[in-house]
């Protein structure tokens, strides 16, 4: 039976976040917290391998206490169990902070029942830095297993995973001992329609909640602000570049000198253009 | 931590299929930069089989010193094993700052060191400079969705370390025979203390040209309104000669394949010409293509911001412009090509 | 596995929270059903909450409810094409406890308000579309959703799933609409500086002014609109009966563009961004066209009952009320251990009996009265306006000469005598 835990985050929507034009800010409040997508996809490949494997799935956040609802959020995906950190400790994590407390918490975790696989999204959406993961996976000292696009084998009485990892140009396939560490692509899983019955499961759901002081042996000074060795120093809009010209006339025209435009390039095309006349 | 000791920019050099990657060499442009500033050494760190005569590319590209680790262990790229090679040399060696290319293999990489080091590791930066004083590294890097620029620094931890995007910086024009230091070592991992063991690497072979390489990207968005739209970009391309690019909303909605997408989410590309066709121009997709040689736009909607962005504009109906264009374009070239004769 | 409740409510806008809401109070295991996002996501209302129904509810609400302003100011705007007569009232006692009502963001205050329900013990469970009513021996028993595993089932089932209640009509309850019987209202967002709205209406800090606007608001076609006051946004829109934007060919939206641009609305707007746009109908069919609202094992609450007072734009009030009744009705009917028509038809007879009926039978004419005369949008307005203009414009003659000059514009002595008519007919359907 396997044990999955699941690293998830709830994040604003960015894709309808909106900007103070003046102060460059983000106001959070015109984004809708959501699960991170990419998260969505590590929690059903971890409900997919329970279903083939056999075996239980939790999910982990840190966040403020409204990511409850992002794991509300997995257990409608399929997850069993949800675990939060949440303390003003954690607040102004960077990765690095972000990975230690994390880590905490799986050790934690482990304790109520030992964990074989441990499962994250590419990347959060907000964050955009990929970097937990392999984080946590150095910290527990397991092989991290990046860009992962197909789990095709899990052996669990010869510890050991097959996965697919996503290269530039196509993908390797490669064998780790199991305990390990995924971050898994978008690609990876389609998330389906979740069942009345986790809809149900998920409306009652009542996840585990742990403070800093409730996990054991935590250094103080690596959590949050005060253990990120990285700072924002300035934020500001990106620049967006000047338009140029624009072609006008009726469609005829237009592509006319649309065509004068490539004619100036006409090196670019001798070979290719050629043979498709 | 006395970061006096810490001195040196370095770049880690990827290495596939026995060649250095494009992205190691941009790295050095920027690093030399960097180095300058702070007068200091600019050293490659090479990792791989069969790498060592690969240094002199290096050197050319503008590499004082370049670290080697040159043994079978490290035939395939395995974290584990580049990891102890690069933290070993790290803390022989104690560089100021440590570049990586924002690949697969860059962004495991780093990540991992970084927490091992530990240090603070940038993600996916776009813009480097450096203080010539204080040697703090200034990475700046898009982020919540690219709806900001920010610019993040390391204070406290030596080295300073970011990955940057492939195709954001310059590679210096390679200056022949220009030699450097070479510095041999041996990592002290052993293959029973590797985890993990790459099984296969499959390569797509698709004869299609893959847009991080194409001259001419005929690029498609949500405006093409269905898959069958979306052919019309497909027939542009291949009247032109060029790859299929696509928003990150057509590859969503599944009209055509993830390594098809262009932005911050997908590919950088820059390709000598650039066609952005019923896509909106949202600042994700512009991040990845705006440095293409020319743009080209055909949107609709007059106020759709990618004409801001482009070179050259078409407010359109895409479905009435590019078949005219395209039989145009057969046309003229069929007498070009009789001219030439 | 399919889970049986005591109550399935269908439809998390103001009916159906406040129905669960009561039930679950009650002890009653209610489940409900939004195909939302999240209650509100899909939810449009111009914005003005009535104090006295949620505090039924929900005593001090607006002690912790996500409200936008308490409202001081009422204007009415009679436009014509390039003058308006505005009249109103403001008061600072509404200002304070327990004020008077208040406007609110839909989107904010429904998840609010569901919030609320499931801290009684409402399960809540979003993003599912209920398909159908399951219906066994001519008594619903359940819903049908659109999820796999989907059916649910309950002793009784409440719809309050809004002006278009599928559920209803698919149960025969109600027939399709007439276009004349349904407003096709569409409204924007609009961001604005805080400070920017207090001055530009006039405001203290926090507070808020509603603005009705008749006439020219919407062409002349039957009709309103309106503009209220947010925290940092303004609510702006139109709705209009079907038949007659049928009619007189025109979209919605072109409708809402049309007022945005009137040269009395667009200094009040100015500037600002729009953030959101939406579209809704509302049943403004009145008592006439009100379906049955309680069957076997079924009742039919708020919009998706008809409830809706056109004239004043009320709604959610009439809603929240309807859904406490219906709630009230199922605990008789749990007390009874019957869920039959007859049972549940109590429901109809306390809905009647309250405002809300009365309120219903009081205006049951007025849309059709004002649709069948037009005379009142595209002709007295624009007469109040001339004979505004006429009354304050300062040009050397006597007032008494300027209301014997407006008396004659009136007309013929035949209009004389229609207008006299017709304004009483005004005041007998709304007295
Ligand atoms: C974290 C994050 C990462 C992202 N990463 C990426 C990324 O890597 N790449 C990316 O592309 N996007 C990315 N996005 C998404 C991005 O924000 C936009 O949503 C997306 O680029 C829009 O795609 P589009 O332009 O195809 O579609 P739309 O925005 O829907 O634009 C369609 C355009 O087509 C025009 N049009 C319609 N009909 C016609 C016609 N007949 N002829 C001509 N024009 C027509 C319309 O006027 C419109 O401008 C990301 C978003 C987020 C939040
Ligand atoms: C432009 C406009 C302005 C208005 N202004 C005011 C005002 O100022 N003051 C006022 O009191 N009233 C106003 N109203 C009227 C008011 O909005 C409605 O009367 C009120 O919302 C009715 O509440 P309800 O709960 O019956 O329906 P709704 O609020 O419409 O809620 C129905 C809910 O059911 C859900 N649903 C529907 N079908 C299904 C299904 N099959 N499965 C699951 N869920 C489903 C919907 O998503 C929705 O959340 C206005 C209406 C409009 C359109
Ligand atoms: N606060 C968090 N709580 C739980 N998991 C997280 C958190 N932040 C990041 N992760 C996990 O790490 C992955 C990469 O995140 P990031 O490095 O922020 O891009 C995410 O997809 C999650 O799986």
């Amino acid at each position: 039976m396997l044990h999955i835990v699941a690293c998830i985050k709830q994040v604003p929507d960015t894709k309808i976040i909106k900007m103070n034009p003046k102060t460059n800010t983000m106001d959070r409040a015109s984004a809708p917290a959501i699960l991170n997508p990419y998260d969505a996809h590590a929690v059903e490949e971890a409900v997919r391998l329970k279903k083939r494997y056999g075996g239980t799935v939790s999910v982990l956040t840190m966040g403020p206490p409204p990511a409850v609802k992002a794991i509300r959020k997995c257990i409608e995906i399929g997850a069993d169990e949800g675990y939060m950190i949440s303390d003003r400790a954690f607040a102004g994590a960077d990765t690095l902070a972000t990975s230690y407390a994390l880590t905490k918490a799986i050790e934690k975790i482990s304790k109520i029942k030992p964990v074989d696989l441990i499962i994250c999204g590419k990347m959060t959406i907000d964050g955009d830095t990929g970097q937990v993961g392999p984080g946590i996976a150095r910290r527990l000292d397991m092989p991290p297993l990046t860009s992962v696009n197909k789990v095709e084998e899990i052996n669990q009485q010869e510890g050991y995973a097959v996965v697919h990892r996503k290269l530039e140009d196509g993908y390797e396939v490669i064998q780790s001992t199991m305990p390990c560490l995924m971050s898994v692509e978008k690609e990876i899983n389609d998330v389906p329609y979740s069942s009345m019955t986790n809809m149900l499961k998920a409306a009652r759901y009542q996840p585990i909640i742990w403070a800093v002081a409730d996990l054991e042996g935590i250094d103080r000074v690596q959590l949050g602000l005060k253990g990120s060795p990285t700072i924002v120093s300035k934020v500001w809009a990106p620049t967006k570049p000047s338009g140029g010209t624009m072609l006008e006339g009726d469609p005829g025209e237009q592509a006319e000198k649309l065509l004068n435009v490539l004619l100036e390039k006409k090196e670019l095309f001798t070979v290719k253009g050629g043979d498709n006349s | 931590m006395n970061f006096e000791d810490y001195q040196g920019i370095w770049v880690f050099i990827e290495v596939k299929d026995g060649e250095i990657v494009p992205v190691s060499l941009e790295l050095l442009g920027a690093g030399k930069q960097l180095a300058d500033k702070r007068d200091s050494e600019l050293a490659g760190v090479l990792i791989g089989e069969n790498v060592k005569h690969l240094a002199n590319t290096l050197y050319e590209y503008g590499a004082d010193t370049v670290y080697v680790y040159d043994d079978p262990i490290f035939k395939d790229y395995r974290t584990e094993s580049y990891m102890k090679a690069l933290l070993e040399c790290c803390q022989k060696y104690k560089p100021e700052v440590i570049l990586y290319g924002a690949t697969s293999t860059g962004k495991d990489l780093a990540s991992a060191v970084a927490t091992d080091l530990p240090t603070g590791l940038t993600a996916d930066s776009t813009i480097l400079d450096i203080e010539e004083d204080t040697g703090l590294l200034l990475a700046s890097r898009p982020a919540f969705g690219g709806n900001i620029m920010a610019t993040i620094l390391c204070k406290k931890y030596r080295p300073q370390m970011a990955t940057v995007r492939p195709k954001v910086m310059k590679a210096l024009t390679p200056e022949p025979g220009r030699t450097g230091r070479l510095v041999e070592e041996t990592a002290s991992i052993k293959e029973e203390d590797i985890r993990t063991k790459v099984l296969k690497i499959v390569q797509h072979t698709t004869k299609k040209i893959r847009i991080d390489e194409a001259d001419i990207i005929v690029a498609g968005g949500k405006g093409l309104g269905n898959q069958k739209g979306f052919q019309l970009v497909h027939q542009l391309a291949e009247t032109l000669g060029g790859a299929v690019g696509a928003s990150r909303d057509v590859v969503e909605a599944g009209w055509v394949g993830h390594h098809h997408q262009v932005g911050q989410t997908g590919v950088t590309v820059t390709p000598k010409i650039y066609f952005a066709i019923g896509i909106s121009g949202a600042i994700q997709h512009i991040v990845g293509m705006q440095n293409s040689g020319l743009i080209i736009a055909i949107n609709n909607d007059p106020n759709a911001p990618i004409f801001q962005s482009s070179h050259y504009g078409i407010v359109g109906d895409a479905f009435e412009i590019v078949p005219l264009l395209i039989e145009q374009f057969k046309q003229a070239f069929n007498r070009e090509v009789v001219d030439h004769v | 596995m399919s889970e049986k409740f005591d109550c399935i409510v269908v439809g998390a806008g103001p009916a159906g929270i406040s129905c669960a809401y009561e039930l679950a109070k009650a002890g009653v295991k209610v489940l409900l059903l939004e195909r939302g996002e999240y209650p509100g996501s899909k939810n449009v209302m111009g914005g003005v909450l009535y104090r006295k129904m949620m505090e039924d509810v929900i005593p001090e609400f607006w002690k912790e409810a996500p409200l936008e302003r308490p409202v001081v100011e009422q204007r009415f705007m009679m436009l014509d094409k390039e003058s308006a007569v505005t009249f109103g009232y403001k008061g600072m006692e509404w200002g304070q406890e327990p004020y008077n009502n208040f406007t609110v963001l839909r989107a904010k205050f429904d998840q609010w308000f569901a919030g609320k329900a499931v801290e009684q013990g409402a399960l809540l469970v979003n993003e599912t579309v209920v398909l159908e009513c399951i219906v066994e021996n001519g008594k619903v028993v359940g819903v049908r959703t659109d999820r796999p595993d989907g059916d649910l089932y309950a002793d009784v089932v409440v719809l309050a799933d809004g002006v278009n209640s599928l559920l209803a009509k698919s149960l025969g309850f109600h027939k399709e609409f007439r276009p004349d019987e349904v407003a096709l209202a569409t409204m924007e967002i609009i961001k604005l500086d805080k400070k920017t709205i207090e001055d530009r209406f006039n405001l203290e800090e926090n507070q808020g002014t509603t603005i009705e606007l008749f006439g020219d608001a919407t062409k002349g076609i039957l009709g309103t609109g309106f503009l209220y006051t947010n925290k940092d946004t303004l609510s702006i829109g139109v709705g209009s009966l079907l038949s007659g934007l049928i009619k007189h060919k025109i979209k919605p939206y072109e409708l809402l563009e049309y007022v945005k641009n009137h040269p009395m609305i667009r200094p009040f707007i100015a500037g600002g961004e729009p953030v959101e746009y939406l579209a809704h109908m509302i049943p403004e069919g009145g008592y006439h066209s009100m379906p049955k609202v309680a069957g076997n094992g079924v009742l039919v609450v708020g919009d998706a009952a008809q409830l809706v007072n056109a004239i004043h734009r009320e709604g959610s009030n009439l809603a929240m009320t309807s859904g406490q009744l219906a709630a009230e009705t199922v605990l008789l009917a749990k007390e009874r251990e019957d869920y039959s028509e007859h049972t549940l038809n109590h429901y109809r007879s306390r809905l009647m009996s309250s405002f809300v009926g009365q309120d219903m039978k009081k205006y049951k004419d007025s849309t059709h009265h004002f649709d069948k005369f037009p005379q009142y949008f595209d002709k007295y307005i624009p007469m109040m306006n001339k004979a505004a203009s006429q009354m304050f414009t300062v040009d050397g003659s006597s007032k008494w000469e300027k209301q014997k000059k407006i008396w004659k514009d009136v007309g013929t002595a035949g209009e004389k005598l229609k207008l006299a008519r017709d304004a009483y007919r005004a005041w007998k359907v709304m007295k």
